[in-house]
């Protein structure tokens, strides 16, 4: 049973929906019993960094730091990504998880002197594939994703692959059962499902 | 690096696939749900369901053909035609779309665009835009207007100043339809769709006049489109997507090849 986390940021029925494809069972949740007691962690999102305020107004921080110390595996999805690191310039007074080193920054103005629009939407490829990355074995690098956000985590040992846009950021990022992608499996294609299914039979 | 995206567009009336010429002369095109997953095995980005008789005739079985169409789809699925609240918005996410498009009702009351957005994240709100040029001005392009109504009603608003404003309110997206072009497959208007895509810094979908690659190719590099939209081009097995993007690539754009 994957617990998934409703904190009133976006819709969850496309994250339902193709985890229950790949044969997962969902329960979907805002009580931090369930998430304490969790197999396994589910956290979508989209939007705004401030919604994640409610993580912390539910006392869902801690259920999920005690959740990951015992090694249930967790994925952040989106903002659920940027939450793992230590808060966003999105919204200076909400604190992330902390997991990762650093904070989320929005993308910069201009790129090689060129405007950079933002946010970047679309399709875009994953590269450096980490080899150890359990979330993304069997996938190539070069394979396609889809994007929607204006806000991304930097590089760092933990990134899991990288995308392209107004140079580098994180993409994916693994460290032993905590693990986030900046783009929407649900919304990916055969490669999102992939990446959704390597989570699914952890 | 980012690709430029094909959004396979279905107007759909009563539950049917239907295509138009310069938003008349209706014909039956098929299965929602059928030709959207057709699209996205042939390497559309984007499948985008416009409800095209929804603004004046009621929501008829919209929801249904929302959810089967979502069903086992799973690329990004917009939907569009007679979304007039919060509450509209929510019925239709809630039966599997992703984003949604509005039109006459964003014109109508332009905090709509916010109210979507706060609930479900700007990404989540297109702002749907049908653009005819002024005839009649010095400056055709730059004082195109905004219709609405399926393109039944000019608002006397011009289309720059109105997709501004509505990036303002937090839309994510502009779809910019040109009637000009519409269902005639002789080309986007490049002009109108560069003079939006610079005066704005969301993403900007050109729509209205596909007919070849070139023209595709055409819309991203003189029109500065983000992604273009297409549907009479492929239903009647002019091309589909796998072969569009082999020759856009060919053409050099940047585009995701189906595997």
């Amino acid at each position: 049973m994957i617990q998934v986390i409703d904190y009133k940021a976006g819709n969850l029925t496309s994250v339902l929906k193709a985890l229950h494809y790949l044969g997962a069972e969902t329960h979907v949740t805002q009580s931090s019993d369930d998430v304490r007691n969790a197999t396994k962690i589910v956290l979508p999102g989209v939007g705004h960094f401030q919604a994640t305020q409610l993580l912390h107004d539910l006392h869902l921080t801690e259920a999920t730091r005690e959740a990951i110390a015992r090694g249930v595996p967790f994925l952040g999805i989106c903002v659920g990504l940027q939450w793992l690191y230590e808060g966003s310039t999105e919204s200076e007074n909400t604190p992330g998880l902390g997991h990762f080193a650093s904070k989320c920054e929005r993308f910069p103005a201009t790129d090689n002197n060129a405007e950079l629009k933002s946010p970047h939407v679309g399709w875009n490829s994953i590269e450096n594939i980490r080899e150890n990355a359990r979330l993304l074995r069997g996938v190539t690098p070069g394979s396609f994703v889809y994007y929607t956000h204006s806000w991304r985590a930097p590089l760092s040992p933990d990134t899991a692959a990288s995308t392209s846009y107004g140079g580098a950021f994180t993409g994916a990022v693994e460290r032993d059962n905590v693990m986030g992608v900046q783009f929407h499996p649900e919304k990916s294609g055969e490669t999102g499902l992939r990446i959704l299914k390597n989570f699914v039979e952890l | 690096m980012l690709t430029k995206r094909i959004i396979a567009c279905l107007d759909v009336r009563d539950g049917r696939v239907v295509k138009g010429v310069q938003f008349v002369d209706i014909i039956d095109a098929g299965d929602p749900a059928e030709l959207a997953h057709r699209h996205a095995a042939a390497g559309a980005d984007e499948i985008v369901l416009l409800d095209i008789t929804a603004t004046h005739e009621g929501r008829g079985t919209l929801l249904d053909t929302v959810k089967r169409t979502a069903s086992e789809l799973f690329i990004p699925f917009t939907v569009g035609g007679g979304i007039r609240s919060a509450e509209d918005a929510a019925a239709v996410f809630d039966a599997g779309a992703d984003k949604v498009s509005i039109n006459s009702s964003a014109i109508a009351r332009p905090e709509l665009i916010g109210e979507i957005g706060a609930s479900f994240g700007a990404q989540a709100v297109i702002v749907a835009i049908d653009a005819r040029r002024a005839a009649n001005s010095s400056d055709p392009v730059g004082d195109a207007e905004v219709y609405v109504a399926g393109g039944r009603k000019p608002t006397g608003r011009k289309v720059v100043e109105w997709a501004i404003e509505a990036e303002q309110r937090g839309a994510g997206e502009i779809l910019l339809t040109s009637m000009n072009t519409d269902g005639m497959r002789s080309g986007f208007d490049c002009e109108l769709t560069a003079l939006v895509s610079q005066a704005v810094q969301i993403p900007v979908i050109a729509s209205g006049g596909a007919g070849t690659a070139a023209h595709f190719a055409e819309v991203f590099a003189r029109g500065k489109a983000d992604a273009a939209l297409a549907a009479s081009i492929f239903h009647f097995g002019v091309t589909d997507s796998r072969e569009l993007k082999a020759e856009l690539e060919r053409a050099g754009v940047p585009v995701r090849l189906p595997c």
